[in-house]
């Protein structure tokens, strides 16, 4: 229902696929994707089989969980799938889950923003296995006339406090508020609230953290990581801790809609999550060869260009920063500016036992205990 | 010649019994014991970063000295973290509330249908039956629609100037209540249908000659006689909803804490496989023990009978 964009890419997958088999027999080659809903835009798909011939197939996921799950139980059947770098693409390298890609055949990769891929680095030796493909940041989505309505006229709304301020969130309750499922994003955003490391995972910063999302969490309607894209553009939240790229749709959505329904984006003045996912070829992939034609097929300016203008997440591609529709090229949502940048988080790779007395605090949390 | 062909008349009897009495056993083996093995030993294993993401249990080490190592603190995290005993008793609440709640509904509903006119029962049947047509993800999914903010039944409600403000009803227990049992009610009636159309009615008749008013003889000798019918429909509901995932998920709130979800929670976020299979035997023996003392009921029961 809300996943219109999920739905209209599936049925492209679907119908390039019963198109192609009304083609001649020849011996099929196909491709299996593992993406996020809402990732690709329309025509990415159908674009690669009119250029190769190789046939998608696409599966969606709405949290790097699913997908890290898959690829710990091995023989997942994908080919290439598009993790978040920090911490799920540091881990999985680790453990030996992706194969190195072959990089000769993926020109186009020079023209990658040098930072991202210097930052890439850090988990990936020699960038061998991640190509980054797109980046976002976590922040508010936002009603804005709800919220102006619940807060008044000129009320801050680019910080965490209409989060975590209890004054605050118990006057937005009424309409609505959600917070993604994820116990690193909860602990960042109420760590960058309270002015601690985001990154702290000192027993008091916790315990302070937790005492927020505490407090916090008998104002929020739902844990939840992509349901709030639809209820946000049909008015039946007012704000929403999410993806950039997610709030950015559902805003286009509601302005399709035109149903009253204004949404925008705000990225905490405090500091919000950087987000860098990455594609990669799991290790036991069926068709690496047709993995590493789909990841060069990415890497061309005008393709991922496309994507950023439909799915509202910046390329890290030097090369299709020029071709982005300029709407998208200046939206600070989108491409932040140098001042905010310097803000955001750069997540690090907790420990197991870390990762795991994180998540434990999180359930204690979501459930009120 | 004729004792050599009673043997191998024999013979073959005792083929076909031990066929008969052997496949049931090779089924349970094949798909029941098999699996709870492979859980039981990962729940016995350790986390590890590797594919997949626990240790094995033996190694060899040299001198073909063959080690094996048991973990056990996954099973006594279970025992020793209040999170696992509170989700497992909520999760024990909600299967009761919806086993209790799809009785009422169901049994007058399967009622109905076992008195109605031949001709009516299978059309009263396929309507039981026709949702199951559709995807159950679909129609857990409809709800959402329905109970939403902006759903179906609020703004039903204000047009009819009944409330004023939404109610909030998705994202609480009552939605899961709700979703559960509409999801499982089919699962109550059919059994209790079967029940109760095998019911010889002259009972009643005879019941009401003899001076019973209509409701004393609906509880001295209807209610007796569906009992198996009822309990095998409380069976069917229990048990899988205890483990229920998919519902509390979708329409379930933060304050729902489902054994199922925990699960989720050990085998996805944590990447805990060994602490949720431990979770899951834990669960096998909550669930095991209300079977078989309804198996003893039921056991019971058709002793009377006879």
């Amino acid at each position: 229902m809300p996943k219109l964009n999920t739905l209209r890419l599936t049925l492209t997958a679907i119908c390039a696929g019963m198109l192609s088999a009304l083609s001649p027999a020849q011996a099929e080659e196909t491709v299996h994707l593992y993406n996020w809903n809402d990732y690709f835009a329309p025509n990415t798909l159908q674009e690669f089989q009119k250029q190769t011939g190789i046939r998608p197939v696409l599966d969606l996921y709405d949290t790097n969980d699913v997908l890290e799950a898959k690829l710990f139980a091995g023989k997942s059947g994908y080919d290439v799938v598009f993790p978040t770098s920090r911490p799920f693409g540091a881990r999985q390298i680790q453990a030996g889950l992706y194969q190195p890609l072959d990089k000769a055949k993926l020109t186009g990769l020079d023209k990658m923003d040098p930072a991202v891929m210097a930052s890439l680095k850090e988990l990936d030796p020699d960038n061998a296995h991640l190509v980054p493909y797109l980046l976002g940041t976590t922040g508010l989505g936002i009603n804005t006339a709800k919220v102006k309505e619940a807060l008044g006229e000129g009320a801050a709304t680019d910080t965490w406090a209409i989060l975590f301020d209890p004054a605050q969130a118990a006057k937005l309750k009424g309409c609505g508020i959600s917070m993604l499922d994820d116990a690193t994003e909860a602990f960042a955003a109420a760590l960058a609230y309270l002015g601690k490391d985001p990154n702290s995972r000192s027993e008091a910063d916790l315990a302070a953290a937790e005492k927020v999302l505490k407090d916090a969490r008998k104002n929020i309607r739902y844990f939840h990581s992509s349901q709030y894209i639809g209820d946000l553009a049909n008015g039946d939240l007012c704000v929403a801790h999410g993806y950039s790229g997610d709030i950015l749709q559902a805003r286009s959505r509601a302005a399709e809609a035109n149903k009253g329904v204004a949404v925008g984006f705000n990225i905490p003045k405090e500091g919000a999550v950087l987000a860098t996912d990455v594609m990669a070829i799991p290790k036991d992939a069926p068709n690496p060869a047709a993995a590493n034609a789909f990841i060069a097929f990415i890497l061309q300016p005008a393709v991922i260009a496309e994507i950023t203008d439909n799915v509202k997440y910046a390329n890290a591609n030097t090369a299709a920063t020029p071709l982005v529709a300029e709407s998208v090229r200046t939206d600070p949502g989108i491409y932040p500016a140098a001042a905010v940048k310097e803000k955001l988080i750069v997540l690090k790779t907790p420990k197991d036992k870390e990762q795991r007395n994180l998540n434990r605090l999180w359930t204690r949390i979501k459930t009120g205990r | 010649m004729k004792a050599l062909l009673a043997k191998l008349h024999l013979r073959d009897r005792h083929l076909s019994r031990a066929l008969n009495i052997g496949t049931p056993y090779l089924w349970l083996g094949l798909f029941f014991l098999l699996p709870f093995a492979i859980v039981l030993h990962i729940s016995l294993a350790e986390t590890a970063l590797a594919q997949p993401p626990y240790t094995s249990l033996w190694q060899w080490v040299d001198d073909g000295i063959l080690q094996i190592r048991l973990n056990l603190p996954n099973f006594i995290t279970v025992f020793s973290d209040d999170l696992y005993l509170a989700a497992f008793l909520n999760s024990l609440w909600v299967a009761l509330v919806c086993t209790v709640a799809c009785l009422l509904i169901g049994y007058p509903m399967a009622y109905a249908i076992a008195t109605a006119p031949e001709r009516h029962r299978i059309v009263l049947l396929m309507l039981i039956i026709l949702p199951f047509w559709t995807s159950f993800l679909i129609r857990v999914y409809a709800w959402i629609g329905i109970l939403g903010p902006s759903g179906l039944l609020n703004n039903f409600l204000m047009w009819l100037g009944a409330i004023d403000t939404p109610l909030t009803i998705l994202h609480t227990q009552t939605a899961i209540y709700i979703g559960v049992v509409y999801s499982y009610l089919p699962f109550m009636i059919l059994p209790l249908y079967a029940n109760l159309t095998r019911l010889d009615f002259s009972l009643l008749e005879a019941a009401a000659d003899l001076g019973c008013r209509p409701f004393k003889a609906f509880l001295k000798v209807t209610l007796p006689l569906s009992l198996p019918g009822i309990v095998a429909g409380s069976m069917l509901v229990f048990i899988p909803v205890v483990g229920e995932f998919v519902i509390p998920d979708l329409l379930g709130g933060p304050d729902s804490l489902m054994i199922g979800k925990i699960l989720w929670t050990e085998f996805f976020s944590n990447k805990d496989w060994p602490l949720a299979a431990a979770l899951a035997i834990c669960l096998l023996g909550l669930l095991v023990v209300p079977f078989v003392l309804m198996q003893r009921l039921e056991n019971r029961i058709g002793g009377d009978e006879l």
